[in-house]
């Protein structure tokens, strides 16, 4: 059924290669917002289980 | 600031613990059989409802789908409503969740003995069930989301994100392994065929483990294990880096179930490495969760609940360091289609799992129901004898997985295997299956252990339905529906949509190549689409749950081409909807299995397989020998398999019948001649019609066996 459709994608390499780098940015983005991230903020949050 | 008075539904909790409960009993029960079946087959009971091929999947869809299920909305709806400070979106939509899933739950009891099977594990239910499903998932999707939107807590808890993630994946998992073509009411042919159905399912089955295993589990720790520790998260930063992780790298890992198989190296390659990152996320989960009891551990002492917090999320800790150790080629060598496996599963599905479930249990009902736990005394002793189980059950089996794989490997100095006879393997294994069912009878005492005292609970209090709250309002401009594409403007819709990315992204990835590059599947010109008899035993083998016992993959090792025959190749199962690869040999794989003993064998052998192989555990099989072949989907059969590219001629499915007639006498001739009292109408001769097809068109040999 499928293989009819396409017999071959031109530069699938770049797949590979384009969701490396997005992933890669977005963990440094996320490590650099955590380690910037607002103390107090970070407490309150784990806080909320607590709250009545 | 106008403080607002609403109150918590616990009512729904409560029906989805005791929904839990009570599949939980009867998926272990169902477990403890099949267990049993596997030592001595006088268990199998002698109907073909309960036979071990219909059995395990019933076991295994009911601990899933109806036991975790159950806990994860139990579980969800309570800690949702308290970190949203909010009712669940609509009280009419948890009752149509709840009444939806119990009712599929149900279905799935009556049709998978039936043998009403789609022969894909854990996605075994076939398509009007699948259909339910969906609805059913989308009714709860509605519900949390609505229930997020409403929310007086501005602030979105980490165990929220857990959540989000665990929607909108299994969603995604869910519909596109159940794309099938129906041909009747309870029938339907994947569109997926061989390798590409592999890739599929195993992706699926792999993020079954993730997203409806892993991911609202964590979340539920990380809401009821600070409760009961009565201390917040150890670190929320951790909480965030782990979470998306966690869900980036887990769907990208699926390939580690089909190492060493007909699938292009390549996605191998991809599903180790991704295997081994994973480590990190799991055990950022597992760390986060004990150090969160950094100087609470006196507690743990006196308070159960705390203890089966800890041994849930060790539990955890060690399944997640010992699948990505699984997923190392050559420690997979050894371990793949042996019982490590099933020994690994259950780490994870009696320790992480049922204990968690089962702590939350403890702590849960005595609050709805505003009374404290019946007796401390009985739930230590679940403790106790649920731990003791789980030793039994894993340590059995890791001698027995690890015993057969070195004996089916073993040479002589000769360079021949040194146990050519598979039931040998078997046999010298069957004292660690006693045990391993010791350990099973151990853990569900705990249970039923369970159910008494928190029986005893309820009725020592009165549930409070509707739990009163008040908090002060969400400042209104923060969630702003006016216009159409404005929850994605808000926090859980950038959320879910981010989550969601992340996993198509990866599943893509895992996919497309394989499904878009002829390369990827050789073709082999000699391998011929099946003929009506043959794709008619094909559907019964996929009935019978086959699969279950038996692999059709040969891997390409000297110890399975010696014993098995040509290793198996990605071209040869160009026309199997579904893939019958299997995951687990209980019997010996089949893939080479055509040709090689006359048709008297496979007759003497289904019916009584003590006839032919003393000692043997599989089940009898003789109403094959009785019931009539159905031929009424045939034509549908074909016309179906067409659409799915298997080329049978224009106008095939009317001659299709008769085709199959000629080869149903034929082969029930030569029976007749050897002595069997075979008739050509019978199930039994479509079965055997497809083991003696079964691997044989890449030899190019037509002849029969004389």
């Amino acid at each position: 059924m499928f293989d009819n459709i396409l017999t071959s994608i031109e530069g699938i390499a770049i797949y590979p290669i384009f969701s490396l780098v997005i992933f890669f940015l977005f963990f440094l983005g996320l490590t650099v917002w955590v380690l910037k991230a607002d103390k107090k903020y970070l407490e309150k949050m784990s806080e909320i289980p607590f709250e009545k | 600031m106008t403080v607002e008075k609403f109150s918590y539904d616990n009512k729904i909790v409560r029906d989805f613990a005791i929904a839990s409960i009570v599949f939980g009993v009867v998926g272990m029960l169902v477990g403890l059989l099949a267990a049993l079946q596997l030592f001595a087959p006088v268990h199998n009971l002698g109907t073909q409802y309960t036979t071990f091929g219909r059995i395990r999947p019933l076991h295994t869809n009911a601990v899933i789908f109806a036991f975790v299920g159950n806990a994860i909305f139990m579980g969800l709806y309570y800690s949702l409503q308290r970190v949203c400070k909010a009712r669940m979106f609509s009280d009419l939509l948890s009752r149509i969740h709840f009444w939806g899933w119990q009712l599929i739950i149900v279905l799935a009891a009556i049709t998978l003995p039936l043998g009403l099977t789609s022969g894909k594990e854990y996605a075994e239910l076939e398509w009007p069930i699948d259909i339910m499903i969906a609805l059913v998932w989308v009714v709860f999707a509605i519900n949390m989301f609505g229930t997020i939107f409403k929310r007086r807590e501005k602030h979105i808890y980490v165990a929220v994100w857990f959540y989000i993630a665990t929607v909108v994946t299994v969603a995604v998992l869910h519909i596109v392994n159940s794309v099938e073509i129906p041909v009747s009411f309870f029938k339907s042919y994947p569109v997926y065929a061989g390798v590409q159905d592999a890739l599929v399912q195993w992706w699926y089955g792999h993020n079954a483990v993730a997203f409806f295993l892993t991911t609202p589990y964590l979340g539920m720790m990380y809401y009821f294990l600070p409760k009961m520790a009565g201390r917040p998260v150890y670190s929320y930063k951790l909480s965030i880096v782990h979470f998306w992780s966690l869900i980036f790298i887990y769907i990208w890992a699926g390939p580690h179930h089909l190492l060493y198989s007909a699938l292009p190296d390549w996605a191998q390659s991809l599903g180790v490495v991704f295997s081994i990152m994973l480590i990190a996320p799991s055990w950022g989960g597992m760390i986060n969760g004990l150090l969160t009891l950094r100087g609470a551990w006196d507690k743990v002492r006196d308070d159960v609940t705390l203890k089966f917090m800890v041994v849930a999320v060790t539990c955890y800790g060690m399944a997640t360091f010992e699948g990505p150790m699984l997923s190392l080629k050559n420690v997979n060598a050894i371990a793949h289609f042996t019982d490590w496996i099933v020994a690994h599963v259950h780490i994870g599905a009696l320790g992480w799992n049922g204990f968690l479930t089962f702590g939350i249990l403890y702590w849960l009902i005595p609050r709805i129901y505003k009374t404290s736990l019946y007796s401390k005394k009985m739930a230590a002793f679940h403790f106790w004898v649920g731990t003791l189980g789980i030793v039994f059950y894993a340590a059995s089996l890791y001698w027995a997985g690890i015993t057969q794989s070195l004996m089916w490997k073993q040479f002589t100095p000769l360079g021949i295997l040194q146990y050519p006879n598979f039931l040998e393997t078997v046999i010298q294994i069957i004292p660690m299956y006693m045990i391993r069912a010791f350990g099973g009878a151990l853990y569900l005492t705990g249970v039923v252990v369970m159910v008494v005292n928190l029986i005893k609970t309820a009725k020592s209090g009165v549930l409070e339905a509707n739990e009163p709250a008040e908090a002060p309002a969400l400042e209104k401009d923060y969630v702003d529906k006016s216009t159409k594409h404005r929850w994605l403007e808000t926090r859980p819709g950038k959320f879910a949509l981010l989550a969601t990315i992340a996993i198509i992204i990866g599943g893509a990835i895992e996919m497309i190549p394989t499904f878009m590059i002829k390369a990827n599947i050789p073709t082999i010109p000699s391998v011929k689409p099946y003929t009506p008899l043959e794709l008619q035993g094909r559907d019964i083998y996929v009935r019978e749950g086959c699969y279950t016992c038996h692999s059709q993959m040969i891997r390409p090792f000297r110890s399975e081409t010696e014993r098995y025959g040509e290793y198996s190749k990605a071209g040869e199962f160009v026309y199997d909807h579904p893939f019958q690869w299997g995951s687990k040999r209980i019997g010996p794989d089949l893939m080479r299995i055509g040709k090689k003993y006359p048709n008297l064998w496979h007759y003497n052998h289904m019916e009584n397989p003590r006839n032919v192989s003393p000692g043997s555990i599989m089940p009898n099989y003789d109403w094959l020998l009785k019931q009539n072949l159905d031929n009424s989907t045939l034509e549908s059969k074909i016309n179906a398999m067409r659409t799915l590219g298997v080329p049978y001629a224009p106008g095939y499915e009317k001659q299709a019948l008769q085709d199959l007639t000629k080869q149903a006498e034929e082969l029930a001739a030569d029976l007749q001649k050897n002595g069997a009292p075979a008739q050509s109408n019978k199930e039994i001769i479509a079965l055997i019609a497809y083991l003696q097809r079964m691997g044989t068109d890449i030899k190019g040999d037509t002849t029969t066996v004389k």
